[in-house]
């Protein structure tokens, strides 16, 4: 506690539950007032008018105190200090209030305003509603609050702050003070090294690899220890000076391991067992100095459980931290950070059961421990333990953060017999245990990189659980779904709804002047993972069979018999391969977004119930009813107007017919079938969503080339500059000669595929513009008509458009969490947004 | 929307007489308005031996949209419920017949005061739809018609007569030709089973056009050999209609984005919703065998997994043992019809505390539903595509962990027993397997196995020396003595 001359400055802890102690008029809400934010602070008085409109109604003080409670627990739960203001001066009710710290894992801290009787009592009086307040409460206040005082501590405030009479509460100053563990500011970057076991040769020659010189990086690198720096192993003091002297020189930071903190009672003279590997550390340090182990002790007193690391992403501690606990500071929290979680369980081999807490946990910040031995350091949701048993004839491993890049050196032989057999602890992946659905279930916030956070409402979600658990392929083979794509802002050129002028001067506005016309191909969309083998698929991933999978736009596989999707990823392969595609991409998958066709292929049933349905109907029934009019107009009868509008819908649903007959064709097997690739999404370790699609194009006209087998298609294209009027009309000329031949229409995207307006959203990944004689397909057979045409021109795009960027920017988050090996579920999270997205309700027609 | 009506005749009843039976002029084209667009009457024929009245609709499609708009933003119209590219404009649809009944009111009445004689006695008629929808087929037609006394001729249009592998469309030209009805009749039959064999989903009549249809059948309806059907199929219509108003569209819009039928998706809900009305008896006995295995394990808290329409948890209320009761269903409809027939809102609080109602799915682990006494997976393992049956497995047997696990599935063997069923064909369209004894207890046995539990085996319904069972049941028991006593 520091005094100065101008007051008392009390430091507060920056997460901590502050307990305000004082009598009735001893200017608690003042002070409080003073030093506090007006939301930090949440007082009886306040919470007793909640419940009962009367501030001083203290029949109404049990439902005050509950409302209070509960409202300093959200508080504590979202990480927020809290300010309780109440008189606290019975031990009952600071004991509810040291629970509910203990509760949220914050410090409880003590400031006591212990403020003579004659001023409390001057101060009611002055306040109309507390002026008739009996001198007996005020007194037996005080009474209580002396009775308190050197109990503070011992009930469990970590901090107590005692003010003695009115002045001292008038000058005193509260400064917040950071947690010990909070070192977000540190941005590294680090080498995290997993548990050494006094290996010190090993760590020598793991330090050295990572580029440490005496110790010390000359790129300003930071070494991280999680712990367990002793016992078991050859040279535990080695290791301690090492790592003692990295730690004071300011080169790393060290967690406390179990070992240590055993090592470290027993220096306090405490009575440990000398089991698991202390006996050795014991008699190695009975060669070092007093002196050194006097530093020992005190470096290992001085050890903070755990550390919040570069701005929150990463959290460094011994056994593994659930995320609740992240930051906080109670003597759980460091427990679980020293021992981690056990289920209560002993094994086989008399060790405590692990409780799997990696698999629950959901965290954005990155968790790096040790503690349990594993063959190969490996991520599962976002956590990664570094304990390669080195001690054990593993290897001492370390990560390199942000790089996520993992560097190890080999064991130079078994200095510890192990109890039990190094074993895999993270299951998942392989053995195909589902998503939790707590991932994905009710009302969601997705955060992505290119639109920040995209919100998925319940009922889509809902609905989109329903599609993905009835009839979508397996989710590890679903690692993208495409965004819906809107289309070109509604043209006024005379008989057209749709025209690419509008779309060139979309992107001109955008400030992107240079695009790709892509010809659309009017078949289904099919988006294709195809490995290299069922071995690659196996490793990347964890299925067992298939090579790949081909799914459609809702994540339902193409082809319901596996044969067919295998023999054309067969096809794929092979064309990949001859490409010689995998060496020059290194990897042994690709993502590829497609067009299978044709279109009957897979709308066969729509095509039935629907658009041939349509065509069939208009065909039986003009002939007769034109026949009619004919006749009766030769009868004399005035029907030229409606004979005239008959014979042009009999043309408009011909043209009708003939649309949707362009599309359809018969196949036999795979005979007809074609596959348009017009995207590599991704390969192992990148994304390439951005990879500009003059250079994609290139990629997929030599896939073309390759394909000995017919299957695939080439899409043709166009570069447009939308700032040259003469580059923009052969863009619209491109576009009229393509459709007029009865073509969908085309696609123009930016060439840079992943672009950015000036002000840094996104730019629309693509605009289509669809033929005129396409969109009867879309818009009904008699859409070109005048009066129906104006009334279609009154179309809404807004909101076609800001969900078209929504889910792109969802399937990008998606490839990059792919890329990044992140967890199934966080790239499961994405994929699942954009279904749910597609079942929000928009002008189906766009 | 299209069809004529035709008159033979001689001079001394001469066929233009049907232009007094219709109250339209055969010499002149008159128009109507109609909810639905514009009605034109014109007769491309009338002499004394032949007079034709033709009836065309000219449908507005800014009425049919407006009818159909949804809850699109910015007043676009949704996905569900306009249909831009439909047949109404060209079908002899309900849309038809509800025109019919305005341009020909009195004449569908029978009323005809320069004709009195002719409007009360059959007459050699002959009636023509080029194009009418007949959900059922030419066969279906002709079990409409012929009982009412007409010669039926219907002719099956084909889909697209460049793709003759698609078969027929659902369109029949028909041809009616009779001398024993009178005009009158004639319409009220049209009035009535245009709309019944069209059957269309998007029908926008309001319900008290439902009503005053079925009061056109007064007289001939009763009798009728195919009543059942003609007057299930107005309620359904009814029913689909108030089911579009009400339930969400979120998976009409995901069948869209995927180029499939709504039926492909939205299916989880089986069309015969009336299950409940003619039960049959397997799915009683299986719920028998079901309960009666939980009684045995003295199991009190339970999950039914997949409990589709909440037929087995109204079986497990009856019995106060079971206190708590919660059906899992990933179908958000299923779950709605379930609260609807358990009547769950108006239930007392006792009684509907023991019940709970919620979407999940076992292609996920959740944790909710750990810690049960037991889980019921009835006919549902068919459900999910083989690939995804291990999610099920871990989500049920590796996390939830129940005591006691009931599993029902059909015997494929037992198939060849069904006279319905043809060779080779599952039980239910979304069966994406059906299991054969040994297959069924060669899974069992692998995922009791896996997961430590016992599995014992039990047929449900007669079991057949040859075949077995129609419904085979496995009872899974947790081995673990600590786990059991955890949960």
């Amino acid at each position: 506690m520091t005094e100065t001359r101008d007051g008392r400055v009390l430091p507060v802890t920056d997460l901590s539950l502050v307990v305000l102690v004082g009598a009735s008029g001893s200017g608690k809400s003042t002070f409080a007032r003073r030093h506090f934010k007006p939301t930090e602070v949440i007082s009886s008085d306040f919470c007793r008018g909640l419940v009962s409109d009367d501030e001083n109604d203290q029949g109404a003080t049990r439902d005050a105190f509950d409302v209070l409670h509960y409202i300093a627990g959200k508080r504590l739960a979202a990480g927020r200090r809290t300010v309780v203001d109440a008189t606290s001066v019975q031990q009952d009710s600071r004991r509810r209030l040291i629970e509910l710290a203990r509760q949220y894992d914050v410090l409880p801290i003590a400031i006591v305003l212990d403020v003579p009787e004659e001023v409390c009592a001057a101060r009611n009086a002055a306040r109309t509603d507390r002026a008739d307040m009996p001198r007996r409460v005020i007194q037996r206040h005080i009474r209580e609050l002396r009775r308190s005082l050197r109990n503070l501590e011992r009930e469990g405030f970590r901090k107590v702050h005692v003010l003695r009479g009115a002045e001292e509460a008038e000058s005193a100053t509260v400064v917040t003070e950071k947690r010990f563990n909070d070192l977000t500011h540190l941005t590294g970057p680090f080498d995290i090294i997993g548990d050494i076991h006094g290996c010190s040769v090993e760590l020598e020659s793991l330090l050295g690899r990572l580029g440490y010189v005496e110790g010390a990086h000359p790129e300003g690198r930071t070494a991280v220890f999680v712990g367990d720096l002793v016992d078991r192993g050859p040279d535990s003091p080695g290791v301690l000076r090492r790592v003692m002297s990295m730690v004071e020189a300011g080169q790393a930071l060290c967690v406390p391991g179990n070992h240590e903190n055993k090592y470290g009672r027993y220096l306090k003279g405490r009575n440990v067992r000398h089991a698991h590997g202390l006996a050795e550390t014991i008699a190695q340090m009975e060669g070092e100095s007093d002196e050194f182990r006097a530093r020992v002790r005190q470096f290992l007193d001085g050890l903070v459980s755990h550390y919040v690391l570069d701005g929150g992403k990463l959290v460094v501690c011994h056994a593994g931290l659930p995320e609740k606990y992240h930051g906080r500071t109670s003597g759980r929290v460091r427990s679980h950070a020293l021992y981690g979680d056990t289920t209560g369980e002993t094994d086989e081999f008399g060790l405590p059961v692990r409780y799997p807490w990696a698999e629950d946990y959901r965290g954005r910040a990155a968790v790096v421990y040790g503690h349990t031995p594993v063959p190969e350091a490996s991520w599962l949701n976002n956590t990664i333990c570094l304990d390669t048993g080195a001690v054990f004839g593993g290897k001492l491993t370390a990560l390199r953060w942000p790089e996520r890049e993992l560097v190890d050196v080999p064991a130079e032989r078994v200095w510890y017999e192990p109890t039990r057999p190094l074993r895999t602890e993270a299951p998942g992946g392989a053995d195909g245990r589902p998503l939790d659905l707590a991932d994905v279930r009710g009302r969601r916030a997705v955060e992505t990189r290119h639109a920040g956070m995209v919100a998925v409402r319940e009922e889509n979600a809902a609905a989109a659980l329903e599609v993905m658990s009835r009839f979508a392929i397996d989710p590890r083979l679903l690692p993208y779904l495409p965004p819906t794509m809107a289309p070109t802002a509604t043209s006024e050129v005379d008989g057209y709804l749709e025209h690419p002028r509008e779309a060139f001067a979309q992107y001109a506005a955008d400030g992107v002047a240079r695009v790709v016309c892509e010809e659309k191909h009017m078949g289904s969309r099919a988006v294709v993972l195809v490995c290299r083998d069922a071995a690659a698929a196996t490793k990347r991933f964890g299925v067992e069979g298939p090579t790949g999978a081909l799914y459609t736009r809702t994540g339902r596989p193409f082809f319901d018999d596996r044969k067919t999707t295998e023999e054309i990823l067969d096809r794929l392969r092979t064309a990949v391969s001859d490409a010689g595609l995998w060496s020059e991409l290194d990897t042994d998958w690709l993502l590829l977004d497609t067009e299978l066709m044709p279109w009957s292929l897979k709308a066969a049933g729509l095509l039935r119930s629907q658009y041939a349905a349509v065509g069939a109907a208009s065909a039986a029934v003009f002939p007769g009813a034109l026949a009619a009019l004919e006749a009766a107009a030769s009868r004399g009868a005035e029907v030229t107007g409606l004979l005239d509008r008959q014979r042009e819908r009999a043309l408009d649903a011909a043209a009708f017919t003939a649309a949707y007959r362009r599309y359809c064709w018969t196949t036999d097997g795979l005979r007809g079938v074609r596959l348009a690739p017009f995207q590599i999404l991704a390969a192992e370790g990148r994304s390439l969503a951005a990879l500009p699609h003059d250079e994609q194009l290139a990629l997929l006209d030599r896939l073309v080339e390759h394909d000995g087998s017919g299957l695939l298609a080439t899409t043709r294209r166009l570069y447009v500059d939308t700032t040259d009027p003469e580059s923009v009309a052969a863009g619209v000329d491109w576009w009229l000669e393509m459709t007029g031949r009865g073509g969908e229409g085309m696609v123009v995207k930016p060439l840079t595929a992943l672009a950015h307006r000036p002000d840094g959203r996104l730019v629309q990944p693509g605009i289509k513009c669809r033929g005129r004689e396409y969109l009867r397909i879309i818009y009904g057979p008699e859409y070109t008509r005048p009066d129906n045409l104006s009334r279609l021109r009154r179309r809404f795009l807004n909101h076609k458009r800001s969900l078209a960027l929504r889910e792109y920017a969802l399937g990008l988050e998606a490839l990059s969490r792919l890329a990044d090996g992140e967890p199934l579920w966080r790239v499961h999270e994405a994929v699942f947004g954009v279904l749910a997205l597609e079942s929000e309700p928009v002008d189906p027609r766009l | 929307m299209f069809l004529t009506i035709s008159l033979n005749g001689d001079a001394a009843e001469p066929a233009t007489d049907l232009g007094y039976l219709l109250h339209k002029h055969p010499g002149k084209a008159q128009r109507f308005s109609t909810s639905y667009g514009t009605a034109h009457v014109f007769y491309p024929e009338a002499d004394d031996a032949r007079c034709t009245a033709a009836l065309l609709l000219e449908t507005d499609p800014a009425a049919l949209v407006r009818r159909g708009k949804g809850k699109g933003r910015g007043g676009a119209p949704d996905a569900a419920l306009a249909q831009y590219v439909n047949d109404r404009p060209y079908a002899a649809s309900s849309l038809l017949a509800v025109a019919l009944s305005t341009v020909f009111s009195s004449a569908m009445r029978g009323v005809c005061a320069a004709r009195p004689g002719r409007a009360a006695a059959p007459l050699p008629l002959r009636i023509e739809v080029p194009a009418l929808p007949a959900r059922g087929g030419a066969a279906l037609v002709r079990r409409l018609f012929e009982p009412l006394g007409w010669t039926v001729d219907a002719e099956p249009v084909p889909l697209d007569t460049e793709f003759p592998q698609w078969g027929d469309s659902r369109y029949v030209r028909l041809v009616l030709e009779s001398e024993t009805l009178t005009l009158a009749e004639a319409l009220r039959h049209l009035y009535v089973l245009l709309p019944v064999l069209d059957d269309a989903k998007h029908y926008w009549v309001s319900a008290d056009e439902v009503d005053k249809l079925l009061r056109a059948g007064e007289g001939w309806l009763p009798g009728h050999p195919e009543q059942r059907l003609i007057t299930s199929r107005y309620l359904s219509r009814r029913w689909s209609l108030t089911r579009q108003a009400r339930e969400a569209l979120e998976l009409v819009r995901l069948a869209e984005a995927d180029d499939s039928e709504v039926e492909a998706i939205d299916n989880a809900v089986g069309e015969e919703t009336d299950a409940e009305e003619r039960p049959t008896p397997l799915a009683v006995l299986r719920r028998e065998a079901i309960v009666a295995a939980l009684r045995a394990r003295g199991a009190t808290r339970v999950l039914d997994l997949g409990c589709g329409q909440g037929q087995l948890i109204q079986e497990l209320l009856k019995d106060v043992r079971f206190t708590e009761i919660v059906g899992v269903d990933v179908s958000v409809r299923a779950l709605g019809i379930a609260s609807r027939r358990l009547r769950l809102d108006r239930m007392g609080e006792r009684q509907a505390s023991r019940v709970q109602l919620t979407q999940g799915s076992l292609a996920y682990t959740d944790k909710r539903l750990k810690g049960y006494d037991a889980a019921v997976l009835s006919e549902v393992v068919e459900h999910l595509d083989l690939p995804r049956l291990p999610a099920l497995e871990y989500a049920v047997f590796g996390h939830a962990r129940p005591r006691t696990v009931v599993v029902t599935t059909p015997n494929a063997e037992y198939n060849v027993r069904w006279e319905s069923l043809p060779a080779g064909h599952v039980r239910h369209a979304d069966h994406r397997f059906e299991w054969t004894r040994a297959e069924f207890r060669d899974w069992a046995a692998e995922v009791a196995g896996r997961h430590d539990y016992e599995v014992e085996f039990a047929p449900v319904g007669p079991d057949d020396p040859e075949v077995g069972p129609p419904t085979q049941l496995a009872l899974f028991t947790i081995r673990t003595e600590k786990e059991a006593k955890a949960a």
